[in-house]
């Protein structure tokens, strides 16, 4: 044993690329699974959601407009980056969750794995919804995938990283921006994918990361008119219906999802048609 | 000069013997007529003509509906190969095409549009859309949705006076070719067509329960929302109403799509062929009255064209027809109802009052019934009403911008996004500026076109989902992997 004093990490937001702690000055305690204080990070406020929702409009256009190749390759260097930092993964999940090492190792495994998939789907996701409509006259006329704009997210509470890999990535590789709130109990890996994100290449604001409470959190995510889409797939079943509710006043496009599958990517997406009559 | 030239119209009026209407209607629950027990009138716009008695569907007509549509789901329909049920929306399309004469002249009786287009758009579109869905319906596995889909169960539907026949097509041929059942509501103005395609549902011999019919107004339609034996709600129609059933059905879990307002922008760039871009103006503001969710009713002209179009818009507009619907020569028909014409008329009023510049085309209005003068109004800002709500009628807001990028940020500067359209020469900056719009149809050198294949929807607040295509279809279908 060492007699040298850790120099421990303070966990803050991860806003426009940026690690502000939170407007409000709350936070609140994160015990291990054995009980013992491990951070304090942000209890994120109202205003801290607004301050992210203006990061990720502001950076919607510009990530929107880079080629599928382009944001492919920035979701693929995330998988390398979070590679490589394999081992503080491992043991954040392990201290906060209990887990075995062999557990916590096949979550970041699959995390990355999970990454390299998304990556993939960039320049295909397109192919597999758009569509050259035959139609009745002499128009060409077809329907492609847009990015929907600015999506927010509640990551469920386990698994703390896997979760949150499949929420934001297949936010993000359609050309959307996001907003997600990390597990509330095992906010570590989140804060600390900040970092990962932060070293990928992805712009500034493309990925917002809150830590704080679901329950006051999710309500202004569901009321907030400028954002277009909510995964509340990390949300308990029972406060579905409140945050729809809430949704309907700016027709937020809302879904709770069970899998990783293409589907995740379409859901955020809009169909455009585009006419353009044929001739001389 | 020009005036000694040119030739007078004569009358060409369609024949409305081709249509027999019954003084009185009750709805059509499990393959039958049943009598209704309120009851309000339905008239013809164009002259106050009562026209029939519409019954008005009261919670006990509903359940009726719901219950009758349940048993035809589990007992028939459900269980039918997707090849038969394909070959009964053939007939009906076929007998839609057979009857399309009988269509068209009860559409522009009880709406009030011109018969030119109730017959060469609103009804053959309604065929082709029951002709392009019975192909899908033994194709389901191939819709993109895998091959485990499932039908939702019972479909609720409420469609818009706007195009009451066509946007029952849009409703019933999606939802019948996945394999749900469905009750529908017409709008409280328009019913009749909606009647008449019950007698093709009996001649098609479709199984009864598979299609019914409830008339009635808004009450009809909250209770057809609220019950809880749909699986599906369908609605088209106003903004304002899409987040009162979104709302309501929130807590459920009924699926739901939504097909709402806009306030679409039709922008003509500086290299746009301008004597076609204003017949695009015309055709996208002035057709079906203006009553039409996607019209281009936000014109949007680069500053140094402004003038050019301007003045060629008003010449065309001046030779606009406006009069009977079932004259054949008419271009413009009948606002729809008084309460819309009401609601034209306090739009504009606004327009004046906050300082925009109102010019009208000098025409004659017939002195019965509900008229509006093709409008335009100069001189309007962004922040004024008319360039903000969606007006549903003949009036046009004209704006102008210097740079593209600023007629692009005009444009989607409104929280609708149902379409857009674009006049511009140049290849590249047609497909840069259908990119930059925030809208869900995109007519680039064209306006107001529609197909069975080509999926129709819009972005933001405009609604949820798509009509038309595979994209439509997914609508009617279970088997993605959210909810």
């Amino acid at each position: 044993m060492s007699n040298r004093i850790d120099v421990k990490k303070t966990y803050k937001l991860f806003i426009n690329g940026a690690f502000p702690r939170t407007e409000s000055g709350r936070t609140y305690e994160v015990k291990s699974s054995k009980g013992s204080f491990i951070a304090n990070p942000c209890l994120a406020s109202r205003k801290d959601l607004k301050d992210a929702v203006v990061a990720a409009r502001a950076a919607q256009a510009g990530w929107n407009k880079a080629t599928a190749y382009n944001k492919g390759q920035i979701l693929y260097r995330i998988a390398e980056m979070l590679e490589g930092r394999r081992a503080q993964f491992v043991d954040e999940i392990m201290v906060v969750t209990g887990v075995t090492k062999t557990k916590a190792d096949k979550e970041v495994t699959d995390s990355v794995d999970r990454l390299v998939w998304y990556a993939g789907w960039s320049d295909k996701i397109s192919s597999l919804s758009g569509a050259l409509n035959p139609v009745a006259g002499p128009y060409y006329n077809f329907t492609i995938p847009e990015s929907m704009g600015v999506i927010a997210a509640i990551a469920p509470e386990t698994p703390s990283l896997l979760g949150l890999i499949d929420v934001i990535a297949p936010i993000i590789v359609g050309g959307n921006t996001v907003v997600v709130l990390a597990s509330t109990k095992a906010p570590l890996s989140a804060m600390s994918f900040a970092e990962v994100l932060a070293t990928s290449d992805v712009p500034a604001g493309v990925v917002n990361i809150l830590t704080g409470k679901k329950d006051e959190i999710a309500p202004w995510m569901a009321s907030h008119m400028d954002i277009d889409g909510l995964d509340i797939s990390g949300l308990a079943v029972k406060s579905h219906a409140d945050i729809r509710t809430a949704g309907a006043e700016n027709l937020k496009r809302i879904y709770s999802f069970k899998s990783a599958d293409p589907g995740r990517i379409l859901a955020f997406l809009e169909n455009k048609t585009v006419w353009h009559p044929i001739g001389l | 000069m020009e005036d000694k030239l040119s030739f007078e119209y004569a009358p060409a009026p369609e024949s409305r013997a081709v249509v027999s209407i019954k003084p009185k209607y009750g709805h059509f629950i499990g393959g039958k007529f049943v009598a209704g027990t309120k009851h309000f009138p339905t008239i013809n716009p164009a002259t106050e003509e009562t026209l029939s008695a519409i019954a008005l569907g009261s919670k006990s007509d509903v359940d009726a509906a719901v219950k009758s549509a349940r048993k035809a789901y589990v007992t028939t329909w459900s269980k039918m190969s997707g090849k038969e049920r394909g070959k009964y929306l053939f007939r009906i399309a076929r007998i839609m095409q057979e009857r399309a004469r009988e269509f068209a002249v009860l559409e522009t009786l009880d709406n009030g549009k011109p018969i030119r287009e109730s017959r060469d758009v609103d009804v053959p579109l309604a065929a082709a859309h029951f002709f392009y869905h019975a192909g899908w319906a033994d194709k389901l596995e191939f819709a993109g949705l895998g091959t485990s889909t499932k039908p939702h169960g019972v479909a609720g539907q409420i469609i818009p006076w706007n195009f009451p026949l066509l946007m029952l097509a849009w409703k019933v041929a999606p939802a019948l070719a996945a394999g749900n059942t469905v009750v529908l509501k017409p709008a409280e103005t328009t019913s009749l067509t909606a009647l008449l395609f019950a007698e093709v549902c009996q001649q098609a011999e479709l199984p009864a329960g598979v299609v019914n019919i409830v008339t009635g107004d808004g009450s009809t339609g909250a209770l057809i929302v609220n019950h809880p034996g749909i699986d599906k709600i369908a609605f088209t129609g106003s903004t304002e109403v899409g987040k009162i059933i979104a709302r309501a059905v929130a807590p459920t879990k009924k699926s739901i799509t939504l097909e709402l307002g806009g306030k679409a922008a039709n922008i003509v760039f500086e290299d746009a062929a301008i004597d076609e871009a204003v017949e695009g103006i015309v055709n996208g503001i002035f057709f079906n009255q203006g009553h039409v969710c996607c019209a281009g009713s936000r014109l949007l002209l680069q500053e140094n064209v402004a003038e050019e179009v301007l003045s060629k818009l008003k010449t065309r507009m001046a030779k606009i027809r406006v009069g009977d619907p079932m004259d054949k020569n008419t271009d413009l028909g009948a606002i729809n109802s008084h309460e819309q014409l009401l609601k034209i008329r306090e739009l504009s009023a606004a327009g004046d009052l906050e300082g925009a510049e109102r010019w009208s085309a000098p025409c004659e209005l017939p002195g019965k019934g509900f008229w509006f003068a093709p409008t335009l109004f100069t001189g309007v800002t962004q922040s004024h009403r008319i360039a903000r709500e969606e007006i549903f009628g003949p009036v046009l807001s004209v704006l102008t911008f210097r740079t593209p990028q600023e007629g692009i940020d005009k444009a989607n500067n409104t929280p609708f996004g149902l379409s857009a359209g674009i006049w511009s020469e140049k290849g590249s900056k047609v497909l840069w500026a259908s990119q930059q719009l925030r809208a869900g149809v995109i007519w680039a050198n064209t306006f107001n076109k529609f197909d069975p294949t080509s999926p129709f929807g819009g972005y933001k607040e405009s609604g949820w989902g798509r009509e038309g295509g595979r994209h439509g279809l997914s609508a009617y279908l279970k088997g993605v992997s959210h909810e």
